[in-house]
């Protein structure tokens, strides 16, 4: 990265995760838990031959967001895929068990997760699938204590697998052109179902399926931003405090809105077949076009919502 | 297990489930001391898509907002999540977010929530089904897994042999019911020689905890050592910081 560039005006694809972190909040105000000087490192990954990192590819700390105190955690989709294993998971999983248990008591405004992951480390399996379901167990209760969790997703890894399902447990969702959300990978599709099913390297197709302009167009992402830190940066300031609650009458608008899609688009085999059925203008073309150019669309009906 | 040896030892006294589209189950059950319990399921080894997980999301729903309280049991025989690229198209991590959220909801609105899993559970689809209740029960027949050792051995690149070799010094990766019992994912495993409706009766009376003893429990089963000292030296570092 440039260091002529300020670093809200970096590139978020580009960025490491503490870029980042560093970027998205105030000028000086993050603190990092259990850094990289305390080298808190997989204990798993030297028998299969890999290199663990310091932090084991996630940060986690605290900081300022428009003068306000956030919680945060970014993985770093360099290391590893941004996989959760046993400690990776475990850090995060900390940080918001922190956040629920300071709400009562003056604790952060909002807690920020800045996904880039291809899901389980496959090394740590069964420790990385219980970390997601304990990670998105501990979401909900931070929602459930009036503590908007916000999921920004722009890196090279995406947010898939587990990845996906903790993006979806969010109280909102924030992506740039390059994410893809998604449970199983197109490669994962292709090996069990045949290249027929999904072909994997077919890169417009990936996109179309699991890309940030399908997920925004249909609700599967609440806000849409260029790619620079500083967008994500704003657009978070604005979601926080439209941040739905963690309760019943969310979860019901949730039902309803998820049922209906699948009314609507439940027989589209591929993402410009929805675009038609939403009278979205010129859907084979919505790909090519300029991030400024797909702001300007209209979203579906249903896309914006008091769920999640 | 056959699915209907399952119903008939976890519900002795009677019930009233019966298979909706997809896959899926749902009805009430008598149980011991507990009167009824809210019973439903994905089973088959059906893949658990957009389709079943939503309704299944709206019968968790429609029991949370009678107000009740009465426990609910998932019985699980999954397969995986639906690999399907209509799924995904349509936002299939929202469907699963949505069906973990409704047992949670439903935890916090004070149902015993207890998953049985008498097949085979993998990846996205355990996540969602298994793994979002109080507790988790295993079955004879049980499979749980995140991904089978042949798969993980063609991401990792090393050889099964090996693989098979690792999976008996650590139940940090390998698929079954004892590594993921080890860990803290399963609550509990019964063996088929016990009767199951006393254990579940047993089970549900334990009172409803939104705790996530998890990492607690895999640490005394030492299966899974560092989780909960990490989450834990997380938490205090952020409270020194306050």
């Amino acid at each position: 990265m440039s260091n002529l560039l300020q670093p809200h005006e970096a590139d978020w694809y580009e960025a490491s995760a503490r870029e980042r972190v560093t970027g998205l909040l105030d000028p000086k105000s993050f603190t990092e838990f259990l850094g990289p000087e305390q080298r808190v490192m997989s204990p798993h990954l030297a028998q299969f031959n890999l290199t663990g990192a310091f932090d084991d590819g996630i940060v986690v700390g605290r900081g300022r967001l428009d003068s306000q105190e956030v919680f945060a955690a970014a993985q770093e989709g360099r290391f590893l895929g941004g996989a959760f294993g046993e400690v990776h998971g475990a850090k995060l999983l900390g940080l918001l068990r922190a956040a629920r248990d300071s709400a009562k008591t003056g604790g952060p405004r909002a807690v920020l997760l800045l996904l880039d992951t291809g899901g389980v480390r496959l090394q740590e399996a069964n420790a990385g699938e219980l970390a997601i379901s304990e990670i998105i167990h501990a979401i909900l209760e931070v929602r459930s204590a009036s503590v908007p969790v916000l999921a920004l997703v722009g890196g090279r890894a995406g947010a898939f697998g587990g990845g996906g399902i903790i993006t979806a447990s969010c109280s909102r969702i924030v992506v740039s052109e390059h994410a893809r959300v998604s449970v199983s990978g197109p490669e994962v599709i292709e090996t069990n179902k045949g290249v027929e099913e999904f072909d994997s390297k077919d890169r417009a197709l990936v996109w179309r399926v699991c890309g940030a302009r399908t997920r925004y167009l249909t609700g599967g992402a609440d806000r849409y931003v260029k790619g620079r830190i500083q967008d994500f940066r704003e657009a978070a300031i604005a979601l926080i405090p439209h941040a739905p609650p963690f309760e019943l009458a969310t979860l019901k608008a949730e039902q309803q809105r998820l049922a209906e899609r699948l009314q609507r688009f439940g027989d589209c085999r591929d993402a410009p077949e929805i675009w038609h059925k939403a009278s979205v203008p010129e859907p084979e073309r919505i790909a090519e076009i300029t991030d400024d150019a797909f702001l300007a669309i209209q979203r579906s009906k249903g896309a914006d919502h008091d769920a999640r | 297990m056959t699915l209907d040896e399952v119903l008939t030892s976890l519900f002795p006294s009677g019930h009233t489930i019966e298979n909706g589209s997809l896959g899926t189950l749902h009805g009430t059950a008598k149980v011991e001391d507990q009167g009824e319990v809210t019973v439903v399921g994905i089973v088959g080894g059906t893949p658990l898509g957009v389709d079943g997980a939503i309704l299944l999301a709206g019968h968790v729903l429609a029991a949370v907002e009678t107000g009740d309280r009465t426990p609910i049991v998932v019985l699980v025989d999954t397969s995986s999540q639906n690999m399907a690229r209509r799924d995904e198209l349509l936002g299939l991590n929202e469907y699963l977010a949505h069906l973990f959220k409704s047992l949670t909801l439903a935890t916090m609105h004070g149902h015993r929530t207890v998953s049985v899993l008498y097949g085979h559970a993998a990846a996205g689809a355990f996540i969602a089904t298994a793994l979002p209740s109080q507790s988790l029960v295993a079955l004879p027949g049980a499979e749980p897994s995140v991904m089978d050792l042949p798969s993980i051995s063609r991401v990792t690149k090393l050889p099964l042999e090996q693989l098979n070799e690792l999976a008996k010094s650590t139940p940090i990766f390998a698929p079954g019911v004892e590594p993921l019992f080890a860990t803290g994912a399963v609550t509990e495993n019964w063996a088929a020689n016990e009767p199951f409706a006393p254990r579940l009766a047993a089970l549900l009376r334990q009172p409803v905890t939104n705790s996530d003893p998890r990492d607690q429990i895999g640490f005394e089963r030492k299966g899974r050592l560092l989780a909960r000292q990490i989450a834990e030296r997380v938490a205090t570092e952020a409270a020194a910081h306050a």
